[in-house]
């Protein structure tokens, strides 16, 4: 067990740099310089106030996200639905916004708690489907998604009202900007989000670990038909785990709805938050300290990437950075292979060496 | 800062784990010369469309003016809407003169970054920021879309034209509108299918409704809507190869090529943001740019044309001509919605 729990950190690490080392190289490839491209990428993360508070940002709706694929995971089972859970839960954060006036310590809670019931509701329709007719959770959730953005879309310019091409602004009772944190990281959208996403991360550890709700749904994950056969009711948790999972991907919506836009947009396209959050939490192990810090790096490399442009390196190339993190993630395994075969061999010449 | 570098080039190189040799800290680069920088939005640089146009006309300011790329000129591009603030903050902070926000969705991220950046200038395409030093850009769509609608209801052989948008927003209601206006001007009881694919970069939903519209009856269609249009040429080139007499009229660009091999490109909308950006720099430059002024492009300023294709017969071209100089007097006001 110990073992488990030292590739599970060691395994991400390695995937990490071997994914930043083959960044460079393909860097060496088309021409850049990767120690300049490399110390621009950590310029644009730590070098000023306002990159730091900006990666901040980001990540708070990455660490909600992450921990939204991560839940219904740890039940065995895919939410592909969040990107969809997210637009729900953004839309409703937005509308309580906007529409009622109350004193903040009702108003911004209202609006939080909306979002998550929101992002609940839509996920619990492949939970429900999946539990009742067995139908794919990836199919339905995936399909959900583009029933989001249509609807959103539909819901925005018919009930909330667009003006020029957005929503108004959510009244100042229901924001999480923050003046002061703004105000030392030089102007950048970082918001109270962030505290937010950390108490979650520590939520869904008391809620897996620490319940017997999580107990049961942990054990749903690892072995469906055991966990019947002890009396649990499978289809129930899956309900729950979809639920559950989607509270994380409203208050990921919530994020960008009443913190870095404060308001909500007419999408085109899909956001890529909730997409985002499926490598995170592959990254981050399905473990909600696992997720803080993965969403953390993916928000640094995001930031940090765009600047890469300054000197010329399109900001492509982080994409493929980050898609090679997540091919060594996923194939842990292997390398897990190599690095036993190299210490086996040390471990048994060390103990050739004592015996002598 | 000088220290602060150091020890993030020195942090780079240790966690890659690359040789040692310091970083070269040159970020900061203070310009004394002027400098110009674009933020392109979603699309990319090279979306064959807005952003390209955009960035083709810095660099035709380049050369008016003998500079090179990424000195004096230079662009970023966004990943999505969050990257918008942070690439304006960034350039604003790098002490650009004048930067640029393509596209209508930069409202927002405009008017907060020139608000923090005073000394700054700023311009946004395609929709009206109020702000001292911000220059607001827009076209007149619809004094293009009516010729286009003109060319479309002359040419048709079956009284039976359509109009794909991207999204019903302001930009490409004035699309639609000067269209609608432009056909109608010619035959009032033209029939017009108008269909929405809700998305700027899906070729296959384009496609799917351009077939819809073709199946109906349809033989003359008009997309403005981004990359979705490229699937309304698909379809167009799939039904010519198989005899069907259909065609297109392009937008933004002169999109003849788009149509090639089967020549599905009957005239095009040109949008001139390129030399909306050229003159905007320019302009800026010489301090000729006035404070916080809204500048609007329509064929009177050359900032949209249809192109005089081969394909127009001579009876609808002396009709566009006439058409164009009533619109450039003020006789002929087109609707924008």
């Amino acid at each position: 067990m110990k073992l488990e729990r030292f590739y599970g950190i060691l395994i991400p690490i390695l995937s990490i740099i071997l994914g930043m080392v083959v960044g460079a190289i393909v860097m060496v490839i088309g021409g850049y310089d990767p120690i300049a491209g490399f110390d621009q990428l950590f310029y644009g993360i730590f070098g000023e106030p306002y990159s730091i508070g900006e990666t901040l940002r980001a990540a708070a709706p990455l660490i909600f996200a992450g921990l939204a694929v991560a839940f219904a995971f740890r039940t065995g089972l895919f939410n592909i639905g969040v990107e969809g859970q997210v637009l729900v839960g953004w839309m409703v954060a937005v509308w309580i916004g906007i529409e009622f006036d109350l004193p903040m310590a009702i108003h911004l809670p209202l609006a939080l708690i909306g979002a998550g019931l929101a992002g609940a509701l839509w996920a619990s329709i492949p939970g429900i489907l999946k539990a009742k007719f067995h139908v794919h959770e990836v199919i339905t959730s995936i399909m959900m998604n583009y029933i989001a953005l249509y609807v959103t879309n539909d819901i925005l310019r018919h009930v909330i009202g667009i003006t020029n091409e957005r929503t108004e602004s959510v009244k100042e009772s229901a924001s999480l900007a923050s003046p002061f944190l703004q105000e030392i990281t030089d102007f950048s959208r970082l918001h109270n989000g962030i505290f937010i996403a950390v108490i979650a991360a520590l939520v869904f550890w008391f809620i897996l670990w620490k319940t017997t709700l999580g107990y049961e749904l942990r054990a749903v994950g690892f072995n469906k038909n055991a966990a019947e056969y002890a009396g649990m009711g499978v289809n129930r948790n899956i309900i729950l785990s979809f639920v559950i999972s989607g509270v994380f991907a409203g208050l990921a919506g919530a994020m960008e709805g009443l913190g870095t836009f404060q308001n909500m947009t007419l999408n085109a396209s899909f956001t890529g938050v909730g997409f985002d959050g499926i490598a995170v939490a592959l990254l981050g192990a399905n473990n909600p300290i696992g997720v803080v810090l993965a969403a953390l790096l993916f928000a640094g490399l995001n930031i940090g990437g765009l600047s890469m442009q300054q000197i010329g390196i399109p900001p492509e190339l982080i994409k493929i950075i980050i898609a090679f993190i997540i091919i060594f993630v996923a194939s842990g395994y292997a390398i897990r292979l190599v690095i036993e075969k190299f210490t086996v061999k040390k471990e048994s010449k060390k103990a050739k060496g004592a015996g002598q | 800062m000088k220290k602060k570098q150091v020890i993030v080039s020195m942090m780079s190189v240790a966690t890659v784990g690359l040789a040692a040799c310091g970083g070269s800290g040159e970020k900061a680069d203070q310009k004394d010369q002027f400098s110009v920088a674009m933020v392109a939005d979603k699309g990319g640089i090279d979306d064959k469309s807005f952003n390209q146009s955009a960035w083709e006309g810095l660099q035709a300011y380049g050369k008016d003016n003998k500079l090179q790329k990424n000195e004096g000129f230079s662009y970023l591009q966004s990943k999505s809407q969050q990257d918008y603030q942070p690439n304006l903050s960034r350039l604003a902070r790098g002490g650009e003169d004048l930067v640029f926000g393509i596209g209508n969705t930069f409202n927002e991220d405009i008017k907060t970054v020139a608000d923090q950046f005073k000394d700054t200038q700023f311009a946004i395409i395609d929709n009206v920021v109020e702000g001292k030093n911000v220059t607001s850009i827009t076209f007149k769509e619809n004094e293009g879309a009516y010729l286009a609608g003109i060319v479309a209801a002359m040419e048709t052989k079956k009284d039976h034209i359509g109009f794909v948008g991207g999204m019903k927003m302001d930009v490409i209601e004035r699309f639609r509108a000067g269209f609608e206006a432009g056909a109608k001007s010619v035959n009032p009881k033209i029939k017009i299918d108008i269909q929405y694919a809700e998305d700027f970069a899906a070729p296959e939903k384009g496609q799917a409704i351009a077939a819809g519209m073709y199946g109906k009856g349809a033989d003359i269609i008009f997309p403005a809507a981004g990359g979705t249009g490229n699937g309304v040429f698909t379809e167009a080139k799939n039904r010519k190869k198989n005899g069907e007499n259909v065609s297109v009229i392009g937008v933004d660009r002169d999109q003849k090529e788009e149509g090639m091999p089967e020549d599905v490109t009957l005239t095009s909308v040109i949008k001139r943001v390129d030399r909306a950006v050229e003159d905007t720099a320019n302009a800026a430059k010489d301090g000729k740019l006035e404070d916080g002024k809204t500048i609007r492009y329509g064929l009177k300023e050359d900032g949209v044309d249809i192109v005089p294709s081969e394909k127009i017969s001579k009876k609808t071209l002396t009709a566009l001509e006439k058409a164009k100089s009533d619109v450039v007097s003020g006789k002929i006001e087109v609707p924008e919605q």
